[in-house]
């Protein structure tokens, strides 16, 4: 008995959402009387007996050479392994990158229930039932899991993250680890750039900067903020900016604690990837932008005069603190 | 090469939301159905692109859903495919859902399967994965970009803050992102020609449902917007600071 916690990892850090699933893990681990335990593939540069403070009891250190990257099968088959090992009732993952290529593996592997893109704890009063993001952010479900074996992957910024627990009992495991299914030939990563899909703060334009060589003014203020760029997606198509950066219903979904929207309309399409965010701040010049209803701070005003004051009264305000 | 393309009916990108029934089923009064935008632009453009480049390729295309799906199947075979496949069924559990694609997919011996990246509904991001299981295949996520490579394919992937490139051998299942290709609209010949081209049912195979979806729910409405006077941009900066508490 007990909630297995996936902690993905690359290059050998652990990801900054892998600590909410682990926090939200030792919660539903509370909630059924048992104890929430990591799992760690390959090895990591990270104090493992340390992740203790985010609520696990236990970690559970396959640190096999073959499993430093991740592949969907090798990494489906070491977590079933682990999973069928413990008793485990429950599996929590982040809804991130590998996360959603792992997860659906599983859930076969093991044929247990899965949700993805959970937003809160699972209500256990009447069986176990999670609640989900759908239609793009508009709306809520609550799936009921109706298997021994629950899996659920958990959508970034949805549960809070303590790190108050004693240190964790580290246990050395060897999992079988198969045959690889890919070859990775190369990584090309965005170097001095927040990941977009990790970032706290995200700063965002649209088709109102009018074209690539204004996006100074974006780009110092997501400085100024230690943010992640993003776009709204005709800026994309027009290659004003990389396509890994579109936000929206075709784009990445993101829910970062502040989302800035700098000349962009809010249509629907657009709110859809955005509309988690915790604090939406929208810069535009048209009041009746309808991305004003979905506002919680807005400016009407012409970009290119309240931005650079914006990031100058930020710095100024940094340098004071 | 034979390449089965997975094909999803979502509500069009501006439809209400709205439940009825006691919330518990989505209420489709006046809502437009499209093909989910990643399984339309991305997967089948891109698997008309490959056959465009080696006219031996042959286009599956699948679908489960009722008959009121085949206006959308159509449409995708208007784009290109060459027939279609709709399991006559419908359930909100992706298990149910990959398992009967699954079944097709073992009759076929498809080289390469395609789904979305996700549906616009349900935003699962499921299916592939599951199929890749259940079919004991390779699977790529939330790819960008796809190459064939003799008999592998070279595939670049979205990572955190960047982006993998892996080299998978066929057959294999992959989940298409933004990148993989550009939109298109149906021409003429296209929509001509599907009127013809075989679109066959089939009767779902016993499969468990592994979890049920109870209800529905809207959002809490949002407070209305705090504006700042245009000549305060610092006085939006300290709101952010002492009341949102955000940096
Ligand atoms: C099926 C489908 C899927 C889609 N998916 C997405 C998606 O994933 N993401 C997405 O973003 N879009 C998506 N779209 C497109 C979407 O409908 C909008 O067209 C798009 O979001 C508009 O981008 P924008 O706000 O940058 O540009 P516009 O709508 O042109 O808005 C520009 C805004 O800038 C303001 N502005 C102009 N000058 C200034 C200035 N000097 N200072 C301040 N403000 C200024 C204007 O008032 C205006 O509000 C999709 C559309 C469809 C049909």
């Amino acid at each position: 008995m007990s909630v297995l916690v996936f902690l993905d990892q690359a290059e050998g850090q652990i990801k900054k959402n892998s600590f909410e699933a682990a926090c939200y893990g030792a919660k539903i681990a509370e909630l059924m009387n048992t104890q929430a335990k990591g799992v760690v593939l390959g090895s990591v540069n990270t104090d493992l007996a340390g992740l203790g403070k985010y609520g696990l009891g236990q970690i559970l250190s396959a640190d096999q050479p073959e499993l430093a990257q991740f592949d969907s099968v090798r990494y489906c088959e070491a977590i079933a392994e682990l999973a069928e090992k413990e008793g485990a009732q429950v599996i929590v993952l982040s809804n991130n990158f590998n996360g959603k290529a792992v997860a659906p593996r599983l859930s076969v592997r093991l044929k247990a229930g899965l949700v993805t893109g959970a937003v809160d704890l699972p209500d256990l009063k009447e069986g176990f039932v999670v609640k989900r993001g759908v239609f793009s952010g508009k709306a809520f479900a609550s799936v009921s899991i109706k298997t021994d074996i629950k899996i659920i992957t958990l959508n970034t910024n949805s549960y809070p993250v303590t790190d108050q627990g004693p240190a964790a009992q580290v246990e050395k495991v060897t999992v079988q680890s198969g045959t690889p299914s890919i070859k990775i030939k190369e990584v090309k990563k965005v170097v001095g750039e927040v990941p977009l899909s990790e970032a706290n703060i995200v700063v965002s334009g649209g088709r109102g900067l009018k074209g690539p060589e204004n996006w100074n003014i974006v780009t110092d203020l997501a400085h100024a903020l230690g943010a992640a760029t993003a776009c709204s997606r005709p800026v994309s198509d027009s290659d004003w900016r990389p396509h890994h950066e579109h936000v929206g219903q075709t784009g990445l979904t993101i829910a970062p604690n502040l989302y800035i929207a700098i000349g962009i309309s809010g249509a629907i399409q657009h709110l859809a990837g955005v509309n988690r965010s915790k604090t939406i701040v929208v810069i535009n010049k048209d009041p009746e932008a309808p991305f004003f209803k979905a506002a919680d701070y807005g400016i009407v005003g012409d970009a290119f005069e309240v931005v650079p004051k914006m990031t100058e009264a930020i710095l100024k305000l940094k340098q004071a603190g | 090469m034979k390449i089965l393309v997975c094909i999803s009916k979502t509500p069009d990108t501006t439809a209400k939301i709205a439940f009825k029934d006691n919330n518990t089923k989505f209420d489709t009064s006046g809502v437009q159905f499209i093909i989910n935008p990643y399984d339309e632009w991305y997967s089948l453009v891109r698997a008309i692109e490959l056959k465009e480049a080696d006219p031996s390729v042959t286009i599956h295309l699948i679908h489960v859903g009722g008959p009121d799906s085949d206006p959308i199947i159509r449409k995708a075979l208007a784009l290109g495919g060459d027939e279609a496949f709709r399991v006559n069924t419908a359930s909100e559990d992706s298990y149910y859902i990959a398992s009967q694609i699954a079944e097709v997919a073992r009759q076929n011996n498809y080289d390469l399967i395609f789904t979305g990246k996700e549906t616009i509904d349900y935003n699962g991001s499921v299916i592939g994965g599951m199929l890749a299981q259940l079919l004991q295949l390779p699977f790529v996520s939330l790819t960008t970009k796809f190459e064939l490579n003799g008999g592998a394919a070279i595939v670049t992937r979205e990572i955190e803050g960047g982006e993998e490139i892996d080299e998978v051998t066929l057959p294999a299942v992959i989940s298409s992102h933004k990148g993989m290709a550009e939109m298109r609209i149906p021409n003429i010949r296209g929509i001509m020609g599907a009127r013809t081209k075989p679109l066959k049912v089939i009767d779902p195979i016993e499969v468990p449902e592994l979890t049920v979806t109870e209800s529905f729910e809207l959002p809490a409405p949002k407070e209305s917007v705090k504006l700042v006077p245009a000549d305060q941009p610092e006085e939006l900066v300290r709101l952010l600071h002492e009341e949102a508490k955000v940096f």
